[in-house]
């Protein structure tokens, strides 16, 4: 395994240098850096061109400068952009703005992906699976920068605007009703009064709770309070039991349901522990605190197999407190919505943080930023998470027709139990493989959706030293991109041989 | 023996009778057959094979062709009246807006206009330039991209992927490694580069020179196909006959690979499209005063609120072109896979069924 692992990294050297060897020529050979000068009529344009040649050596042959660059490199200097900044400095400040960019879309996608995929894998060849199909389609044609114009104008600034009059009008509550209704019951499977039920109760429900909403000014004023929060956390937790061990397991039932009761136990002295400094921490430690108890909950309840039942409880804690924390940003909604810099037209289109706003709340800050990357997010996790729907729609699909999974219904195991441990796991096997590749992937795709947005990281960086032919800095991008995408594959390589037995790797 | 014949239940018959279907079906068809007749019974590719063509039809007849540099052009004129550097001049519409687009495919008892085409069917833009002749030359230009990024690229991952697959050994690792280099950096860097350096000399130039860049995924995909292919009993059969390597590789091993290649050549081309309208858009493609779908794009991306056609047309006609591509392939990858089956009806397993039970009558 370690001779392995020294192995791969010795050829990831090689790559490594490969591939800046490949970029450095091509970059250095996109055009010249005196061409302004040559034609300039400024009377020490010669001396100019003296001294920029000196300055970015140009003298020498770029096979040649490379190794220069090279030396500089292998001793952690990686130079001075023409912006008069160190490289390496630049790179740290933006590296944290593309990640922030890019990450919760991707998880976004990969949740969403995972779940609809192997839902229309189950309902293959149904309406379902064909609308998700036809879907995929779409988002892999879709260029992303003419979408995202699509939702500045109809999410963002239609939802400011609906904002200033928030009620929903009866042919929008008829079409919200209807896509639910249809999207549910497509999923659910059995004789068609079953999926009639399922169809005219999703409609009600949803319809209902859109109406409630709009009726008691909820998109102005939004809360959760503790009655909804220990509605939520309850739903929660029969919903987490039903897929990892099924209801009628009793005890793994009562441990997720009393770690509902205890979100809602919980909830005011929590409240009190927002309000202190050290924000962060204070929320990493409450949730500690909540997978302590949910952990406890899990062994008090369980004499044999505490495991499953300590991994539904830990889900749903995490869950229900991700439900409380959902909670206190609504409290803050308010506040947030009256200041003057946001003035009741909280959904940004552009940008990355609002300068005009206090720094002092942690609150209105951290809300501050989420705003900012919910229309990013949006955008990526729409064009992104179909790739996944795809991918997992067919593993899961040929994981179906494998023997194990005969065997293990010849058992007599119940459906639930087939799919969600037999076949899910490993579905998910493959799939790691290309989520470790895509997180890495989407950094190289932020270029484009940072420019879109007006964000400033990784990809105006990038964009910008084209322009000024700033040899350095896009040496700095190519470097930190190839070098992540390599890590990643060994990861990836690593992790498929730890989760499948039958791949050995080293072979 | 015939007592367990008899024991046979319901859904084993159904199985069968799905057998007996799916085999009645390929019987005495080469692969190429099947394939073929897989590929034309995907209601969904075809559809979208039809409508791929007349896009394409339609764009290169409307803007004909113009190739060659500035001083001997070479032109083929089309049918619409105006190019793309014609400044005929802005008209005022009925609503005080400049250049709207004058067609009209609502009947007069909807809106009480009839149905036209007009003088500018999507519209002018900034300066007057007709939208409908910028679309077509944009969408000329994308397609044009699509299609030699697939071919070069799908050349070179074939030929790399079979040499480095049928060789093994040295060759195979210096071409997988040079393969890995290029493979590592993100393809918008490699794309922008290029884009940059060769964006100005025409979509042919940047074209080309993204196909050069583009083999990667499709080589190592070739190179493991070959690998498990040149282990095969019948390549082994036909070295034993006295075959030549380049016989094995043409009539042995490559017709067995050419699934993957097509699939994984219509899926880079739908790449392709994305690719180049994302380099115009950033800036690093196609630069004015030519034209292509993404430039378009990125260049009245903040007049949608005033005046949505100028952005609407583009990004329409990306989408159409990439859908299609995507369906197509859809379809081959169905084609040429051999497990795949067909959807067995209803009333084929019960014709599966009656049949079965009336050759067992007749026995």
């Amino acid at each position: 395994m370690i001779a392995y692992i020294i192995r791969r990294l010795g050829a990831m050297l090689i790559v490594l240098f490969g591939s800046t060897f490949l970029v450095y020529n091509l970059a250095a050979n996109m055009g010249d850096p005196l061409e302004g000068l040559r034609t300039s009529s400024e009377p020490n344009a010669k001396q100019q061109i003296i001294n920029l040649t000196r300055e970015l050596q140009l003298d020498v042959p770029s096979p040649i400068r490379y190794f220069l660059w090279l030396q500089k490199a292998l001793t952690g200097d990686l130079g001075m952009s023409r912006t008069g900044q160190p490289v390496f400095t630049q790179l740290a400040d933006a590296i944290p703005t593309s990640i922030r960019l890019v990450a919760i879309a991707t998880l976004v996608s990969i949740l969403l992906g995972l779940s609809l995929g192997i839902v229309t894998a189950l309902r293959q060849y149904s309406r379902l699976d064909y609308s998700v199909t036809f879907y995929a389609f779409l988002a892999f044609s879709l260029p992303i920068f003419w979408f995202a114009v699509l939702l500045k104008q109809y999410l963002a600034i239609g939802f400011n605007n609906f904002l200033s009059n928030p009620v929903v009008t009866p042919p929008w509550l008829i079409g919200l009703g209807l896509v639910s209704a249809l999207f549910w019951a497509g999923i659910i499977g059995g004789n068609r009064l079953r999926v009639a039920i399922v169809f005219v109760g999703a409609f009600v429900v949803t319809a209902g709770t859109i109406w409630a909403m709009s009726a008691s000014q909820w998109f102005l004023y939004p809360g959760l309070g503790p009655i909804l929060i220990l509605l939520f956390g309850l739903g929660i937790a029969v919903g987490i039991t039903q897929l990892s061990t099924g209801v009628s397991n009793r005890r793994t039932l009562y441990s997720a349901l009393s770690v509902g009761v205890f979100g809602l136990v919980a909830y005011y002295p929590l409240q009190w522990v927002f309000e202190q400094e050290g924000h962060l921490l204070n929320i990493l430690l409450s949730v500690g605190a909540f997978v302590a108890f949910a952990i406890g909950a899990a062994y008090a309840f369980n004499k044999v197999d505490r495991g499953p039942a300590a991994r539904t409880a830990i889900i749903t804690a995490v869950l229900i407190f991700i439900i409380i924390l959902i909670d206190r940003y609504m409290q803050t909604w308010d506040e947030y919505m009256a200041k003057d810099a946001i003035n009741f037209r909280p959904v940004p289109t552009v940008g990355q943080y609002n300068d005009l706003l206090e720094t002092g709340n942690f609150w209105i800050t951290s809300l501050n930023i989420l705003m900012h990357l919910f229309l990013p997010t949006v955008a990526l996790a729409i064009t992104g998470f179909a790739g996944y729907t795809r991918f997992s729609r067919g593993t899961m699909l040929e994981v179906m027709n494998q023997d194990y999974i005969r065997t293990a219904r010849a058992k007599g195991l119940t459906e639930r139990t087939v799919i969600m441990r037999h076949a899910f796991r490993n579905t998910m096997i493959p799939l790691t493989t290309i989520m470790v590749g895509d997180i890495v992937g989407v950094v190289g795709g932020a270029i484009i959706t940072e420019s879109i947005f007006g964000w400033v990281g990784m990809g105006s960086l990038f964009r910008g030293s084209l322009a000024l032919f700033d040899l350095n800095m896009i040496m700095g991008i190519a470097l930190v991109t190839s070098m992540l995408a390599m890590i990643a594959n060994l990861i990836a390589d690593l992790l498929y041989s730890a989760l499948d037995p039958r791949i050995r790797i080293g072979k | 023996m015939f007592g367990k014949k008899k024991n046979v239940d319901a859904s084993s018959v159904a199985t069968e009778g799905e057998n007996a279907i799916a085999n009645k079906e390929t019987a005495g068809l080469s692969q190429g057959q099947i394939v073929r007749r897989r590929f034309f019974r995907h209601r969904a590719a075809m559809i979208a094979l039809v409508s791929l063509l007349s896009i394409v039809g339609f764009v290169f007849s409307a803007s004909g062709l113009h190739l060659g540099d500035e001083k001997n052009p070479i032109t083929i004129p089309g049918w619409w009246h105006h190019s793309i550097t014609d400044l005929p001049e802005l008209q005022l519409c009925a609503d005080g807006t400049m250049g709207c687009p004058t067609l009209d495919v609502l009947p007069p008892f909807i809106d009480g206009t009839g149905v036209q085409i007009g003088e500018h069917p999507f519209g002018q833009d900034d300066i007057g330039r007709d939208y409908f002749a910028l679309v077509m030359r944009g969408a000329q230009q994308s397609i044009m991209v699509m299609l030699i990024i697939g071919a070069i690229g799908g050349l070179l991952g074939t030929m790399i992927g079979a040499i480095s697959g049928f060789f093994r050994g040295w060759t195979d690792a210096i071409l997988m490694r040079v393969t890995d280099f290029i493979i590592t950096i993100p393809v918008i860097i490699v794309g922008s580069v290029i884009g940059f350096r060769f964006g100005n000399l025409g979509v042919v130039v940047l074209a080309l020179m993204l196909g050069f860049f583009a083999w990667t995924g499709l080589s190592r995909l070739v190179r493991g196909e070959f690998l498990t292919l040149r282990t095969r009993e019948f390549v082994d059969a036909a070295r034993v006959a006295g075959a030549s390597n380049a016989r094995i590789v043409f009539k042995h091993i490559l017709p067995n690979a050419v699934g993957v290649i097509i699939v994984s050549v219509t899926l880079m081309m739908s790449g392709a499209i994305l690719l180049e309208s994302a380099l115009s858009y950033l800036g690093f493609g196609v630069v004015a005063p030519d034209v292509s779908l993404g430039l378009l794009i990125s260049q009245y991306q903040d007049s949608f609120p005033t005046r949505p056609w100028l952005f609407w047309w583009p990004g329409l006609f990306i989408i159409a072109i990439g859908l299609c591509v995507n369906f197509i392939g859809d379809g081959l990858r169905d084609a040429f896979d051999p497990r795949q089956r067909r959807r067995i009806s209803k009333k084929d397993r019960e014709q599966a069924r009656v049949s079965k039970r009336e050759a067992k009558a007749g026995a």
